[in-house]
């Protein structure tokens, strides 16, 4: 019975969103407040149903109810409880009631802290981000209901799919949907400015936390999906240009344009249009990410089995979304140049050229990915784009931007003095020569060694220059307003990143080796020796466990256990052993047997020693707290606007806070 | 013709934004060209479909019992298949997980006398299931013939 009542919950929910999706923007457009008034109770309605059948469907996998098919499809008896509740989005209808679930907590949070905004604008925003859920949760009960029942019940249910049962699989989905579903408020508060025909930008200072906040979700996000690829898919790389990572990287790009392109809209009244435009780009691009990693038109290892009904409604969906929004941004669009003139050594020049380079990056991104797709339409075979297709394009794309990146801070808005600038790049550039001097020395002449020194000292220490700079110069207290704070760790983020992704392509010792029992092999100055492999047994798998004793300069730094774990339905699954540290990792992982009737015997080993690995997800992750900071800003805290009703400051402040 | 300084700023600023766009498509269109790689069925190889290419995938299944190992080195040969072609592959280093006789499996590498030379295989997914790409090409190489598991077995090498 309770799958029954998850169904119909969400064809309540699906009734409320249309209510939220259609009342309130006929109500902004006749100026009726009853029917703008229907948005909140709607937007809390709606949520309740679907948190309702978001809550049945763990209940579900908690009860090992499996006259549920999606349930029966995805555990079993053995499986642990923790990978049950991840279970719930380990496959496509339930991870599509994820999103809608993270569509609903973003439109709470809109309607909870938005009392202050123009009512009329709310109305708009909450109506466009109803027919989004509308959309969504059509899509999953026309065409992917996950409490469909199986009869008659199995005893037992398959398996979920054993590369998920990992710890950062557990929140690299709900985390990385936060990001894009967060873009939907960018999406909804220019589509309602668009229909509002709104000629002030006071809208573009209230989305701008929004924006900054999903951005910094999508950074984490892709951070938890690359590090989860590294440790779980057995061969120790952490970006593969695979169809579904670039689907979450296209917005990603598209999002970081953003969030510099409506700071010059909103402090200079520039980039109008612009800022428009990228928020419908990285919401139709999060659509679309959406489409590319659930239709399995792509080869990739993320693609389930197709259903092409699934695959045609989020072509629809999309084309509505993207055709509708931009006839409405032709239609609408701020057609007068707008804001104050700037000079080129200006800050908007130089977002500029890091807005242009972000997007056509994406849109490189955005080809090469979908290039396999085209040359099938156009009959010219089965083709893939190869990585070094997208490793040599971004390179060169996104070097204007990193040369950039240490001006930033200092550059004014309008116009800047020339001489302050040169005394940046002198004192960053020397910095960064002299340690890429070093790096020469240190590494044999390594050239990506060498440039990813060079790069990220040269951002992260022209970051630290304007930090000082900001501490000597500021009195206490005012001297990192939580804005600046996060652009200046975003910015000292990219050269962290930097210097993981280069020095650990051009240190990092990558052997595979044919390794009998007693046998040492050297790599990066580490001696592994391996000791054998033993049977070994977990709640639904079992499967060899292998011994690697790692020594250097004749101690011992470390034990190391890779596993290959066969799971119940027969799947294969290696379980790299990592000796994690913050300048580089150790890395085993257990290939096969040389003979697989002698387990016991010689094994294949892939041996890493990857230096700074870390500092790729570390750079990430300070990006994200970039984001985070950025949105706490006390001026994004929208003030009381003349036409809505009194409300006690304090409270807002509160739940601004 | 004379132009205020307005303007001559802007057309400089659209001649550089046309002549960016003019280099980012050059160098676009020149990554792909570099980085195509095509997929071809064994019985495709066969026919000297994939002659002009150097580098290309290689798409079939695992011949049953056609894995090789050597005896003291990381180096594996096996046969991919299809329905009507079969093309020895020898490949150094570890196999993934779901490798294994009559999975379906993509190698990218190149063509090495008779031999293909693989420097990266791919196996997808559960038993059951064929990336989709490789479902398509199989079925185009051999019009109206039945893909399945035993494609390996029914075909003398």
């Amino acid at each position: 019975m309770t799958p029954e009542l998850g169904q119909l919950a969400l064809i309540l929910a699906l009734l409320l969103a249309l209510a939220q999706g259609v009342l309130p923007l006929i109500g902004a457009w006749r100026g009726s407040r009853a029917l703008m008034a229907v948005a909140r109770p709607a937007a809390a309605g709606q949520a309740v149903f679907v948190a309702l059948a978001f809550v049945l469907l763990v209940s579900a996998f908690l009860s090992f109810d499996f006259s549920v098919q999606y349930v029966a499809d995805n555990s079993n008896l053995a499986l642990p409880w923790y990978y049950r509740i991840a279970a719930v989005w380990g496959a496509h209808e339930g991870s599509l009631l994820l999103w809608i679930f993270i569509l609903n907590l973003w439109t709470l949070a809109l309607a909870a802290l938005s009392r202050n905004l123009p009512e009329v604008f709310v109305a708009r925003v909450l109506g466009v981000l109803g027919l989004v859920a509308v959309g969504f949760l059509a899509f999953i009960i026309f065409t992917s209901n996950p409490f469909a029942r199986l009869l008659p019940m199995p005893p037992d249910g398959g398996d979920l799919n054993p590369v998920l049962q990992d710890p950062g699989m557990t929140f690299h989905p709900p985390v990385l949907y936060m990001g894009y579903v967060g873009f939907s408020v960018a999406f909804a508060f220019s589509i309602a400015a668009l229909l509002g025909g709104e000629l002030e930008q006071a809208w573009v200072r209230w989305a701008r936390p929004w924006t900054n906040v999903a951005w910094g979700f999508l950074s984490a996000g892709i951070v938890a999906g690359s590090w989860w690829a590294y440790a779980e898919l057995g061969w120790g790389g952490w970006w593969f240009w695979d169809p579904v990572e670039n689907a979450s990287f296209m917005p990603w790009l598209v999002g970081a344009a953003l969030i510099h392109a409506q700071a010059v809209t909103e402090k200079r009244g520039g980039l109008r249009a612009w800022t428009i435009l990228l928020s419908i780009f990285a919401f139709s691009l999060s659509l679309l990410g959406t489409f590319l990693v659930r239709s399995g038109v792509l080869t990739s290892v993320h693609a389930f089995a197709s259903d092409p009904r699934r695959g045609l409604f989020i072509l629809c969906f999309l084309a509505v979304v993207v055709g509708g929004s931009l006839l409405l941004y032709a239609m609408r669009a701020p057609k007068v140049a707008g804001g104050k003139p700037f000079s080129v050594v200006s800050r908007e020049t130089a977002i500029l050229i890091g807005n242009l380079m972000l997007t056509v990056a994406a849109a490189m991104v955005l080809l090469g990915t979908l290039f396999p797709l085209l040359g099938d339409a156009l009959n010219l075979g089965k083709i893939s784009v190869g990585p070094p297709y997208f490793g040599f394009l971004f390179t060169l794309l996104m070097t204007p931007v990193v040369l950039l990146l240490p001006f930033g801070p200092y550059l004014r808005w309008g116009k800047s003095d020339v001489p302050v600038l040169k005394k940046v790049l002198w004192r960053a550039g020397l910095a960064a020569i002299a340690c890429a001097i070093v790096a020469a020395f240190a590494t044999g002449g390594e050239t990506k060694a060498i440039a990813g020194t060079a790069a990220a000292v040269w951002c992260g220490f022209g970051t630290l220059l304007y930090v000082f700079k900001r501490w000597r110069e500021m009195p206490a207290g005012r001297r990192y307003p939580a804005e600046m704070a996060g652009m200046l760790l975003a910015h000292f983020g990219v050269g962290v990143f930097l210097a993981g992704v280069l020095l650990t392509n051009a240190l990092s010792v990558e052997r595979d080796v044919r390794v009998a029992p007693g046998q040492t092999e050297s790599i990066g100055g580490y001696q592994f020796r391996f000791d054998g492999v033993q049977h070994t047994q977990g709640p639904n798998w079992e499967g060899d466990q292998g011994t690697v004793t790692v020594m250097r300069n004749g101690s011992q730094v470390a034990v190391m256990h890779p596993q290959k774990r066969t799971y119940s339905r027969g799947q294969v699954q290696t379980e790299s052993a990592i000796n994690p540290g913050l300048f580089r990792d150790l890395y085993v992982a257990l290939g096969e047997p040389m003979d697989s009737k002698q387990p016991e015997g010689a094994w294949a080993l892939r041996l890493y020693d990857k230096p700074f690995v870390r500092w790729i997800w570390a750079g990430g992750l300070f990006m994200m707290l970039g984001g985070f900071f950025a949105a706490a800003d006390r001026r994004f805290r929208t003030k009381r606007v003349a036409d809505t009703e009194a409300l006690p400051v304090a409270a807002l402040q509160e739940s601004r806070a | 013709m004379s132009m205020n300084p307005t303007r001559k700023r802007r057309l400089t600023i659209v001649l550089l934004v046309v002549a960016a766009a003019v280099v980012a498509v050059g160098l676009i269109v020149f990554a792909l060209q570099q980085n195509m790689n095509y997929l071809f069925t064994p019985s495709q190889v066969q026919t000297g479909q994939a002659s002009s290419y150097k580098t290309f995938r290689l798409g079939g299944m695992v011949k049953a019992g056609s894995i090789q190992r050597s005896k003291d080195s990381l180096k594996v040969t096996f046969t991919v298949v299809d329905a009507s072609g079969s093309m020895p592959v020898e490949y150094n280093g570890i196999l993934p997980d779901l490798f294994r006789d009559n999975q379906s499996v993509i190698a990218t590498g190149h063509m090495d006398s008779a031999h293909f030379m693989a420097t990266e295989v791919l196996a997808k997914h559960d038993e059951t299931y064929m990336p989709k790409e490789l479902k398509d090409a199989m079925a185009k190489a051999h019009e109206g013939k039945q893909v399945n598991e035993e494609a390996g077995q029914d075909k003398p090498q």
